[in-house]
């Protein structure tokens, strides 16, 4: 479903990612796992085209991605949750949900998909006519994904959505994680909390200093001595 | 003693409120797309060169031509975007604030030669059949048009105000205000609202441009008047909010009448920017802006 294939992306003059490849295949759960600064954020954004890869090759469902400008790659499917969300902190929970679905092919379905995302996250719909601003971090967090579910998307991208949680929603989080995935949507997963990732995944990568070094089963990376001793502890 | 100082304040509410509207265009811009447009004020030149042409050509009242002003301006807004500011987006936020000051700067002289060439340095105003009336209360002197100019305004920046919270494209426009990339994440095209924001910021201008031709008068050199009055008027309000700026605006009016009327009329404009370096020593995030919104 989608492919990246040995992609290189700089941040100026700065090389961030070194020839990484990867897959993700439908209905899938894929973790990315790897110290601070590996480049997870800088693949996640390559693969939304908010950073442009200097030389290799990203599909998506058969579609170069590289050619389809970022608003359009939202919809084809691929949407992503940033870091800390980035909720629109001085709109409202609603107008928050509504933007998620501003892509043509989301609009239509906005009414339908706005129901199912309460479904999922019930909390939403009490806040409605809140701020975004003023909620607490879990919430906004909620409301990151949903609005992100908004987009209808194929392929559900989350960067370390667990991260300044409390540990009581940091499970929770996840649980709804791994019912969206349930539902269908593919879900590629960057997260700090590599036993939750691993546990959670299908399959996952390793990645250190822009690079891959290791891919495997969730199972056979928690059990892998070099994951177990820099990560694990 | 009184009716003199509260005619002087009514005269500097009356002005205030176009710095106002002035001042929402460069801001809408500026929160958008986050460069400075300095060539603004030749924006409004051209919005009132546009309305005094249409009256004095084809007869149409200044009023009633307002829509034809800002289709104009919207489409020289759109030129002028697709030509030479599309360019700068593009560039990381320091080098893009210099480039568009030496663009700008470079496009209004360009302007103002333009409209030199074309239409002479003489000072034009226009001038209906009603020009000279006004209304009296108290004492207190209204002139008509300045009066209907304040409505007009306050009627331009409330469709504004509509349009930004209530619409769908506005939504967008308050999203990549706040986080273009999380804008760029919901399949918001981002450029389109670039756009579309620096297109309502020369509609904005231009009809203050016309509200100046009819209330006072126009020339070839009254850009960098109006950019710079708009630039106080932006910070003193506080970016992010149109109705702060457009209450700054009528700040800023009051400021210069009151010093115009308690020590004279050439201390205007250093009152103005006394009042600039005031706000930006003491509170830089303007006077309704929030420290949030820099961000």
């Amino acid at each position: 479903m989608l492919k990246l294939t040995d992609i290189d992306t700089y941040y100026g003059d700065l090389q961030a990612l070194w020839g990484i490849s990867l897959d993700v295949n439908e209905g899938e759960m894929v973790s990315l796992i790897g110290p601070n600064g590996a480049g997870k954020t800088t693949t996640l954004l390559s693969i939304t085209g908010l950073l442009r890869p200097a030389r290799g090759g990203i599909t998506f469902d058969g579609h170069d991605l590289l050619k389809v400008p970022p608003d359009k790659i939202v919809d084809l499917g691929v949407s992503m949750v940033m870091e800390g969300g980035r909720v629109f902190a001085s709109m409202t929970v609603m107008e928050n949900l509504e933007l998620g679905a501003y892509g043509t092919r989301a609009r239509k379905e906005r009414a339908e998909t706005i129901e199912e995302v309460f479904k999922t996250f019930p909390r939403l719909k009490e806040r409605l006519t809140q701020r975004a601003g003023t909620l607490s971090g879990g919430e906004r967090q909620m409301l990151a994904i949903g609005r992100a579910m908004m987009s209808k998307p194929k392929l559900l991208m989350l960067d370390e959505p667990s991260f300044g949680l409390a540990p009581i929603l940091v499970d929770s989080i996840f649980e709804m994680i791994k019912g969206i995935n349930q539902q269908g949507v593919t879900i590629l997963l960057v997260e700090q909390n590599v036993r939750a990732a691993l546990e959670l995944a299908d399959r996952a990568y390793v990645i250190e200093n822009g690079r891959i070094v290791g891919e495997g089963s969730g199972e056979a990376l928690l059990s892998f001595e070099s994951v177990r001793s820099a990560y694990l502890g | 003693m009184l009716q003199p100082l509260v005619q002087n304040i009514v005269y500097g509410i009356l002005i205030g409120a176009l710095y106002g509207l002035a001042a929402v265009g460069l801001s809408l811009v500026f929160g958008v797309s986050k460069f400075l447009n300095v060539s603004h004020g030749e924006l409004l030149m051209l919005g009132g060169y546009a309305s005094f042409w249409i009256f004095k050509l084809l007869k149409v009242d200044p009023f009633v031509s307002i829509p034809l002003t800002i289709i104009f301006l919207l489409l020289i807004g759109f030129i002028l975007y697709r030509l030479i500011f599309s360019r700068l987006i593009k560039l990381e936020v320091e080098k893009k604030i210099q480039n568009s000051l030496l663009v700008g700067f470079g496009l209004s002289t360009i302007l103002q030669n333009i409209a030199l060439r074309l239409w002479t340095a003489d000072d034009r105003s226009i001038t209906t059949a009603y020009s000279g009336l006004s209304f009296e209360l108290a004492g207190i002197r209204f002139p008509a048009v300045r009066l209907i100019s304040l409505g007009i305004a306050i009627v331009a920046l409330i469709s504004l105000q509509i349009f930004l919270k209530k619409t769908f494209t506005g939504k967008a426009i308050r999203a990549t205000v706040e986080d273009w990339q999380s804008a760029s994440l919901m399949g918001i095209n981002i450029h389109q609202v670039y756009l579309l924001a620096f297109m309502l910021g020369c509609a904005m201008a231009g009809v203050a441009g016309t509200l100046v031709s009819i209330c006072y008068s126009i020339d070839p050199s009254m850009g960098l008047n109006w950019t710079l009055k708009s630039m106080v008027v932006m910070v003193l309000g506080g970016l992010g909010s149109m109705v702060g700026t457009f209450v700054g605006g009528i700040i800023l009016g009051v400021t210069e009448s009151a010093t115009a009327f308690f020590i004279g009329g050439n201390y205007r404009l250093i009152a103005g920017l006394l009042l600039f370096l005031i706000i930006l020593i003491f509170r830089p995030q303007g006077l309704f802006g929030t420290k949030e919104g820099d961000k």
